[in-house]
């Protein structure tokens, strides 16, 4: 544990916001030279991890670079600032855009897509905005990325620009806008009752407020960023959403826009509210309720799904639902478990849909059912497929053991054994989704995949590294990264004098 | 520098009655008299603006004679803010206009400009005088040349102007009527004079009658939801540049008409506790963001889209001053700003559509997104500040209506606001979707459109930047300029 904190001034977190925001500009001016394009998008998702990366050890030691722009509004300064849990949330957002890119490349190339320079400049703003959420300050320059992520993803969830790419944009939008909506008011009213925006360790509201009031804000609050975390019944925007092409399914709709929602819900229980306060309005409760039920509810509809894209999308509206349930329990280990998840289901999703995008690209094949035997054929994307089914049904030595068992930890110290049930249940349902693909790929056969044919290297390598980079997340947590410190220490601030 | 609050008409006029004995030698010298006209015009309200806010108020006496007797012009931060506003978008619309009103109305080049300086006169005038008879001549001459330059256009166009004509002049008729009102009352026409002269006779019948007559009149001006019916016919039928001027400032010069009339002549607490016009400028313009918003989303023609929009947007400052509490007053205030640049911006972009392809329906615009790249830039950003994603400027006004709602305790006001921001989204993507996501189906026409040239191009992308700079240094204005107005309220 780390001496006492402070904060000091800083550019790296704005440089990691404006790092991709500039190389969106220059992707743009590149258009008609595709590989000085795509060479932005490289470079810049190496600087961009190395800053973020920079900030790890001085974060560690307690000192958090910030920078306060100017007022955005009077008395309300646009302010970043890394603390651990903005800085964890960075950190696995720019390590796997760095794998992302090179995938994203070899896929638009693959399948000669159209308007890339549209594709990548989005996707790079996209990725400026999930920095800009990761840091802010307060909940204004929270909630002005927050509504730049969702603006910025809609010409990737329309990119295929057919009707139902259309139909699936409108309904993105409708679902998210509400969502902003929603949160413009609680941000609005957290400003009139408090009088403040900025983002305090334990939470800066008080009981003194009325505790209906509260509990109303509060509700305000889960819908904003329930939205975007696809929290039941919220959710049905994300299975539509994967029209999209399957890199941004995997960065965006597994890790960046959902888990900017998660975040959200992390920072609000953690940073606006504090555990302690939600828990006496009442509010851990409701939440607790909507996110156990959407877990299972999730696993249950992801079985049902033949779509590989719709069943991975319902997976993932579960395994957000793991996040938010670890933070509305009142133990560290709930949180620990929560906050490591954002980044090993990461990991483990991306892999699965980088496999996903595979088969795709390779064989055109969408459905499970239409997979038999296609272990054959790219056997070293279904085994990285296989690493990826094992960590989300919670088995080790993979990255989602550790964070599903601290969870289940959480539950345990706060005496919640229906929670605990629906873990362990939703681990099984996991393994009943996933497994019969695995099964499918390597013990039945089929006439279509006889010979040894993988996709490109530009993808296959990419799923290879995030899926080695989930086991590692299992065997060795600390990593070279410092995932689990940064959590844990994330941990330590909010629930400082919370819990013994 | 005391000259300032005269020189800003002054000039306007001046440039207007050259045009046309310049325009008689040379057609191109009558453009540029507009510019530089309307360009130092806006110097003369920029410097106000920086004198009043760091040095205090600025007056000017007409001929020498002092007020109550003689004419009073008064430079205070609201009215150099105004002036400032519908300068700096009068000029830029007029750099745009050359080419536009070159191909649309050619033959009426000279008569154009001329009448754009009066009009621009008449607004500025309006804004800068602080006697409430002077206000009527400078309504009626802003009026006067917009009924003028409206009724040009497509074959529509008159008719649109003359029933415009006749509800201006109705709204006009209410105004001298009110005014003389309160002249028989008070004995003056002096706003600051009036001012002081009204808090006894706040029980009096024709205070309240003139009250009523003038926000009537000003609220037509405005267009304030029910009294908008004139609007979208004028804005669509107009030649683009015209619509391009007029849209953005017009309503807004009658929205301070009403501001100055609330904080200045009738103070605030009369409009508040005594006479409820707050109350139901509020539920109006509530209205009005409602159902300016559900007839945009109806309208297949681009142009009458953003006249509905218009409607809805007006609503906002509407509601705003009805709010009557400081954070209200604010956002009307910076949505006056914000709004006149979008709306330029959007009118603009219309026009320069209607420039390359002579299209305006909605489904024509398919495929715009490829060819008109600049433009279509320049859209979005416009289109996303209607909708009230930050950090563009639309976003702002919003935040500070919204704390205005909050404080006033009135949730369906709080409601109209937010939800407002939802129904924008429908009409603004759908625009977006055509342009870029749906393949133009029609076959390939002779001319490829492609962005417009160079100086209809700049104006355009100037007010998108602007509405994103608009955005980001929002609280330098709000905090200068707008709070110490807003804190009569307090």
């Amino acid at each position: 544990m780390a001496g006492p904190v402070e904060s000091f001034f800083s550019f790296a977190p704005l440089a990691a916001v404006l790092i991709s925001l500039l190389a969106a500009v220059l992707i743009s001016l590149s258009s008609r030279r595709p590989n000085l394009r795509e060479t932005w998008t490289i470079v810049a998702a190496l600087c961009k991890f190395a800053v973020v990366g920079s900030m790890v050890p001085t974060v560690l030691a307690g000192l958090y670079p910030e920078i306060n722009l100017f007022d955005i509004a009077p008395g309300i300064s646009l302010a970043l600032k890394a603390d651990p849990l903005g800085l964890s949330f960075a950190l696995s957002a720019s390590l796997l855009w760095i794998f992302t890119s090179f995938y994203s490349i070899g896929y638009m190339r693959a399948l000669k897509e159209h308007d890339q320079t549209r594709y990548f400049a989005s996707f790079a703003l996209c990725l400026s905005a999930t920095m800009g959420i990761a840091f802010a300050a307060n909940l204004m320059t929270f909630f002005i990325f927050y509504e730049v992520l969702t603006i910025s993803t809609y010409p990737l969830v329309i990119h295929k620009e057919s009707p139902a790419a259309i139909s699936a944009g409108r309904k993105y939008l409708a679902f998210l806008l509400s969502g902003g909506v929603a949160l413009l008011l609680a941000v609005g009213l957290t400003q009139r009752v408090a009088g403040t925006l900025n983002f305090t360790p334990g939470g800066f509201l008080s009981v003194s407020m009325g505790q209906a009031e509260l509990l109303t804000l509060f509700v305000l609050f889960l819908v904003g960023v329930g939205a975007k975390s696809g929290l039941m019944p919220l959710h049905s925007w994300l299975p539509t959403a994967m029209i999209a092409p399957t890199p941004v399914s995997a960065l965006l709709h597994a890790v960046a826009v959902v888990k900017a929602g998660v975040f959200g819900f992390a920072r609000v229980m953690g940073f606006v509210f504090g555990p302690q306060l939600a828990g006496e309005i009442g509010a851990t409760t409701l939440t607790a309720v909507i996110a156990g039920a959407t877990i299972v509810i999730a696993s249950l509809l992801a079985m049902a799904q033949d779509n590989l894209k719709r069943r991975l999308a319902y997976s993932t509206v579960g395994h957000l639902s793991y996040i938010i349930l670890g933070t509305v329990l009142l133990a560290p280990a709930g949180w620990l478990g929560g906050l490591f998840h954002v980044t090993t289901h990461a990991a483990m999703k991306i892999t699965l849909f980088f496999c996903a995008g595979a088969i795709y690209v390779k064989t055109g094949r969408e459905n499970v059912s239409e997979l038999d035997g296609i272990g054959r054929q790219m056997p070293i994307t279904m085994a990285a497929f296989t690493i990826g089914a094992l960590g989300l049904a919670g088995l080790p030595p993979v990255g989602g053991f550790l964070s599903k068992w601290f969870l289940a930890q959480g539950t345990v110290e706060t005496g919640q054994p229906i929670l605990l049930a629906v873990l362990l249940l939703s681990g099984l349902l996991n393994a009943g989704y996933l497994f019969p693909i695995v099964i499918r790929a390597f013990f039945k056969s089929s006439k279509d995949f006889t010979k040894f044919d993988e996709a490109p290297p530009l993808m296959v390598i990419p799923l290879l590294f995030t899926a080695a980079f989930s086991l590692l997340l299992g065997i060795y947590p600390d990593g070279i990264f410092h995932f689990y410190s940064l959590s844990s220490e994330a941990v330590a601030s909010v629930l400082k004098g919370v819990v013994p | 520098m005391n000259h300032l609050p005269v020189l800003i008409p002054v000039t306007l006029l001046f440039s207007a009655f050259l045009i046309p004995l310049a325009g008689f030698f040379k057609r191109d010298l009558a453009f540029a008299i507009a510019l530089i006209g309307a360009f130092l015009s806006f110097v003369f309200s920029a410097s106000g603006l920086w004198v009043v806010t760091s040095r205090g108020d600025l007056r000017y006496h007409l001929g020498g004679w002092a007020p109550p007797i003689g004419i009073e012009y008064v430079l205070d931060a609201l009215s150099a803010f105004m002036t400032t506003v519908v300068t700096l978008v009068g000029s830029l619309v007029l750099l745009y206009s050359r080419r536009s009103i070159l191909q649309e109305v050619p033959e009426r080049f000279v008569p154009m400009y001329a009448l754009a300086m009066l009009l621009l006169a008449g607004l500025s005038g309006i804004i800068v005088t602080a006697d409430l008879f002077n206000l009527f001549v400078f309504l009626e001459i802003a009026s006067l040349s917009a009924y003028a330059l409206m009724a040009v256009g497509d074959e529509r166009g008159p008719v649109a102007s003359f029933r415009y004509l006749i509800l201006g002049s109705i709204a006009g008729s209410f105004y001298v009527l009110g005014v003389g009102f309160l002249y028989f009352s008070t004995g003056s026409l002096n706003m600051a004079d009036v001012a002081q002269r009204l808090p006894d006779l706040y029980q009096s019948r024709a205070v309240a009658a003139a009250a009523i007559f003038i926000f009537i009149a000003l609220g037509l001006k405005m267009a304030l939801f029910p009294l908008h019916l004139w609007l979208p016919d004028v804005y669509t039928y107009a030649p683009s540049a015209i619509t391009g001027l007029i849209a953005p400032i017009m309503t807004k010069v009658a929205a301070y008409a009403v501001i100055r009339m609330f904080l200045t002549v009738f103070q605030p607490h009369y409009l508040r506790d005594i006479l409820p016009v707050t109350s139901v400028i509020a539920w109006l313009g509530a209205a009005g963001i409602l159902y300016g918003s559900i007839m945009a989303i109806a309208q297949s023609d681009f142009r009458r889209m953003l006249a509905y929009s218009s409607v809805s947007q007006i609503g906002y400052i509407g509601l705003g001053i009805g709010l009557a509490n400081p954070l209200g007053l604010i956002g009307a205030l910076l949505h006056i700003l914000n709004h006149a640049f979008m709306k330029a911006c959007l009118f603009l972009v219309a026009g320069s559509i209607r420039f390359r392809t002579g299209r305006w329906e909605v489904s024509s615009f398919a495929g715009l997104g490829r060819k008109m790249p600049w433009t279509m830039a320049a859209f979005t950003v416009a289109a996303l500040s209607m909708v009230g994603i930050p950090p563009a400027a639309g976003f702002f006004s919003k935040w500070y209506l919204l704390l205005g709602g909050i404080d006033r305790g009135n949730w369906f006001f709080v409601a109209t606001i937010l939800l407002s921001s939802l129904l924008t989204a429908v009409y603004f993507f759908r625009v977006l979707e055509q342009v870029y996501a749906v393949h133009s189906r029609e076959p390939s026409t002779p001319v490829i459109p492609s962005d417009p040239p160079a100086s209809m191009l700049l104006p355009t992308v100037i007010l998108g930047v602007g509405v994103l700079v608009l955005g980001l240094l929002n609280s330098v204005i709000v905090s200068r300029i707008l709070e110490p107005v807003a804190a009569a309220l307090k």
